[in-house]
């Protein structure tokens, strides 16, 4: 059997379409870990981000932090904060955290630093006071850039929040999970196929938001 | 037994030393990179020469990127087995999406005078590929490297959810079946070590590699 043929065994099973271990409620649960652990990334990466990029100081000590965090493995963190702190919802969150803080940190830090030096100068010049020129100006001149950190960032969460499923918790990764050691192929697939299409819609749901929060005039310029 | 005995002893149900493990997450990642940059070197060049197909290979690169690395492990099972190719394939396939933006970007970088100048010493687009613009282009490439390498590091140990074929990972289903939280900091810290070390080789290397930009920050 083909991978389809394992795809289309998934989705036709009985009683996939409802209750707790049906396709809509682990899709919520894994929407929700992944919102959370995004969320969270956004409120720690977005105004350290801001802020030393408005400055410029501070570029170093944030390329050597992402480099570590990155080399953090998610699954490792997960398991090793399990066995310390016992099952919990913050093992889970911790490894996603850390996962999408270095791409939206660095990618705002940069986007700040890439806004044209001129534009600052117009606006301090036109007498804006230092808050309005960063929201004023810097902010919806550097959103292209910084949203595109923080999708590569909700892109690897959701893609990683199937380790969740490891440490008794739900979501896609319960398929995989369970799957695999049912020797159930095609449940594994079907729920490899379901993160897929989830990472994909959040890639559209980026981009929808790049249509509507991008100010007209900034995208026609690039 | 020390600590430190401890800490390198792997249980024998793995059938495997620290080292061995150690070369095996070293193959892992580093084999998947090294194609993937044979394989983007390529790519980036037609890009450069006909920089239409750049935005649809960057759109396709997005949507190879999206797809979840369990995932991705899990497809390719069906075709080869719980094996060190499964593991491979999408991991040169992820390097392959970060290093071919970043040596195009890299390659824009070099100014229209540099182009013309050599183009008017009389080198064919191939020499100049190889002799102007991807020496300049070296610290875009070894930036994608870097990101490239040190995530490679720690995807592989995912892989030890498709029967045992994470490495490194490997120590942390026994970590949590005979909750030996030591076998879990093994395998993060060694792993985390791994990463910088080899990011580390990068930055050394892009130093090596450049010397003309250490002669600009000398003077």
């Amino acid at each position: 059997m083909n991978l389809f043929g394992y795809a289309q065994q998934f989705f036709d099973a009985p009683g996939r379409w409802s209750g707790a271990d049906g396709i809509p409620n682990r899709l919520l649960e894994h929407t929700q870990y992944s919102a959370l652990a995004l969320l969270i990334a956004m409120l720690i990466a977005l105004p350290v981000g801001l802020i030393t990029g408005h400055t410029g100081r501070g570029g170093n000590v944030l390329a050597v932090l992402a480099t570590a965090a990155r080399a953090l493995p998610s699954f490792g963190l997960l398991v090793l904060l399990t066995l310390l702190m016992g099952l919990g919802m913050t093992p889970v969150m911790v490894p996603l955290v850390a996962l999408a803080v270095p791409p939206i940190l660095v990618t705002t830090y940069e986007a700040m630093r890439s806004v044209d030096p001129s534009l600052v100068d117009a606006a301090q010049g036109m007498g804006l006071p230092r808050w309005r020129v960063l929201c004023q100006v810097e902010l919806p001149v550097a959103l292209p850039l910084i949203l595109s950190g923080i999708r590569s960032g909700a892109i690897q969460i959701v893609a990683t929040a199937t380790i969740a499923a490891y440490v008794s918790f739900g979501g896609l990764g319960r398929y995989i999970v369970d799957g695999l050691s049912q020797v159930d192929y095609a449940k594994v697939v079907g729920g490899a196929v379901l993160v897929a299409a989830l990472a994909l819609a959040t890639l559209g749901v980026f981009w929808l938001l790049g249509r509507v929060l991008v100010s007209p005039g900034v995208r026609r310029g690039r | 037994m020390s600590f430190f005995d401890q800490f390198f002893q792997v249980p024998s149900d793995l059938q495997n030393t620290w080292w061995g493990l150690v070369g095996w997450q070293l193959q892992l990642t580093l084999l998947p990179v090294l194609c993937g940059t044979l394989i983007a070197l390529p790519i980036a060049l037609l890009c450069r020469r006909f920089g239409w197909i750049y935005p649809p290979v960057l759109g396709v690169a997005t949507v190879f990127y999206a797809i979840p690395s369990l995932a991705f492990f899990v497809f390719l099972i069906d075709v080869y087995g719980e094996s060190d190719i499964t593991v491979e394939i999408p991991l040169t396939v992820y390097s392959l999406v970060v290093l071919v933006p970043a040596i195009v970007d890299g390659m824009r970088s070099v100014s229209e005078d540099v182009r013309a100048a050599a183009t008017a010493m009389g080198f064919g687009t191939l020499r100049r590929y190889f002799q102007v613009e991807l020496p300049i282009a070296v610290p875009a490439l070894i930036a994608g490297l870097r990101v490239a390498t040190v995530s490679g590091v720690s995807l592989v140990s995912v892989g030890m959810l498709i029967g045992n074929e994470g490495a490194l990972g490997n120590l942390l289903s026994d970590a949590l079946n005979y909750h030996r939280p030591l076998l879990a900091w093994d395998a993060v810290l060694s792993i985390a070590v791994i990463g910088v070390l080899l990011d580390v080789l990068l930055v050394l290397a892009r130093t090596l590699l450049t010397p003309w930009a250490r002669k600009a920050t000398a003077k």
